[in-house]
C-alpha cells in the first residue's frame, strides 16, 4: 500500500500516525508540507530513519526544491518526480492520502 | 490504467488543487487515463469561473477547464458541497459540471486508483 | 472488474471545527446506497467524532452526531476505533453514540491494507 502524507511532522502527527499504523512493506511518499520531514537535521530525522527498517520512504522532489532544500535530503529516501509519483500507484494495489 | 482523483481543497488557499492537477498531468503523459477529477469540500471553489489571479500567477481554474478539453476528463463538482459555498450553474467554469456524490463512488468503482488531494 | 469493492473511510479529524466529518459522513450514506463493502475506521482525532452527549445549540451548528446510529439502517456496521487513539483521549468504549469494534493499531493497519478504495477527507 502506498501511503501519502502532506504535512510537516514538526506541527502534526499525521506522519507519526502513518508509520505507527502502516503495515509492514509499504511505500510512504512525502509531498508538499511533509517533505520537511524528509530533511537532513529535522528533529523527525531520527524516527523516519527508524521506519526505514519496515518501509520505503520517498519524498516528492519539486516540492522539497520548492522549499530550498533540495539539496538537504537526508540519507535514504528515495527522490520522485511527479510520474514518479504516479508509478508508486500503479505499483502498489491501493493508495491512502493521510489527510 | 484508469485513474479518479478528489480534491478536497479550494484552489490558491491550500496546494492540493495544484498537487492533483500536477498528478493528473503526469499520469496522462505516462499513457494512463484520468478518467474523472471529483471535486468535494472547498474544493468545488475550484469550479467558480469569476475566479481573476493576478496575470503573473497560474490560472489554477482555466488549467483544470483546458485538462478537460485535452484529455476528455470528467470534471464533477459534488453538488451539495457546491450549494453550500455558492457554487452553481450561473458561474460554473468550462468542462465543469455539478452532479451527486454517486459519482464519486462510481470512481471508486471504475477505477482502478482513486487518489485524494486534501488537507 | 467486480463492481463491489471494499471501501473504507478514514475519519482523522474532530468533528465541528472543520466540516470534515460531517460531509465525510454524507459520502458513507451515499456509499453504502451503492451496495459496496463499506467500514469506518476513526483515528486520531477522528475518534472524537463519536462522543455522545453532543449539545450543539450553543454553537447554533446542527449536531449531526446521531447520524452515526442510523448507519445500521444503510446496513453500514463495520466502525473500528483505533485502540491507541481512543486510550490517548481519556475515552472508552461508554463513550461512544454507537457500537464499534476497538483495535490496535497493528489490527488497524492491515485491514487498510485490505481494502480496495480508501477515502480519508
Amino acid at each position: 500500500m502506498l501511503h501519502i502524507v502532506n504535512k510537516s511532522p514538526l506541527t502534526s502527527g499525521t506522519l507519526e500516525s502513518c508509520l505507527n499504523t502502516m503495515v509492514d512493506g509499504g511505500d510512504v511518499l512525502l509531498i508538499e508540507d511533509a517533505v520537511y520531514a524528509a530533511t537532513a537535521g529535522n528533529a523527525f530525522e531520527s524516527k523516519l530513519t527508524a521506519a526505514m527498517g519496515r518501509c520505503k520512504v520517498h519524498v516528492l522532489m519539486p516540492d522539497l526544491e520548492a522549499r530550498g532544500l533540495g539539496d538537504r535530503l537526508m540519507a535514504g529516501v528515495a527522490s520522485v518526480d511527479y510520474a514518479g509519483f504516479v508509478g508508486l500507484t500503479v505499483n502498489n494495489k491501493n493508495c491512502q492520502s493521510w489527510l | 490504467m484508469k485513474f479518479g482523483i478528489v480534491v478536497n481543497e479550494g484552489p490558491y488557499q491550500h496546494q492540493a488543487s495544484d498537487s492533483a492537477y500536477l498528478f493528473a498531468k503526469a499520469a496522462i503523459e505516462s499513457g494512463h487515463e484520468v478518467w474523472r477529477v471529483f471535486f468535494y469540500h472547498d474544493g468545488v471553489n475550484n469550479a467558480s469561473r469569476l475566479t481573476e489571479p493576478p496575470q503573473d500567477d497560474r490560472n489554477i481554474v482555466n488549467r483544470w477547464t483546458k485538462l478537460a478539453e485535452d484529455h476528455k476528463v470528467d470534471l464533477v463538482v459534488c453538488v451539495a458541497a457546491a450549494l453550500r459555498r455558492g457554487i452553481k450553474e450561473e458561474n460554473l467554469a468550462q468542462g465543469f459540471r455539478i452532479s451527486g456524490l454517486g459519482q464519486l463512488v462510481e470512481s471508486g468503482i471504475k477505477c482502478d486508483r482513486l487518489v485524494t488531494f486534501g488537507d | 472488474m467486480s463492481d463491489n469493492k471494499k471501501f473504507m473511510f478514514v475519519n482523522r479529524k474532530a468533528p465541528y471545527g472543520t466540516i470534515y466529518a460531517l460531509e465525510s459522513l454524507e459520502v458513507v450514506l451515499i456509499t453504502a446506497a451503492f451496495d459496496q463493502d463499506v467500514s469506518l475506521a476513526f483515528l486520531d482525532d477522528g475518534v472524537y467524532q463519536l462522543k455522545k452527549g453532543m449539545q450543539t445549540k450553543g454553537i447554533e451548528t446542527k449536531n449531526f452526531s446521531p447520524t452515526y446510529r442510523a448507519l445500521e439502517d444503510y446496513d453500514v456496521e463495520k466502525l473500528y476505533v483505533e485502540k491507541e487513539a481512543m486510550e490517548a483521549r481519556g475515552l472508552s468504549e461508554d463513550d461512544f453514540i454507537v457500537g464499534v469494534t476497538v483495535l490496535g493499531r497493528a489490527e488497524m493497519g492491515k485491514l487498510m491494507d485490505e481494502q480496495d478504495v480508501v477515502l480519508s477527507f
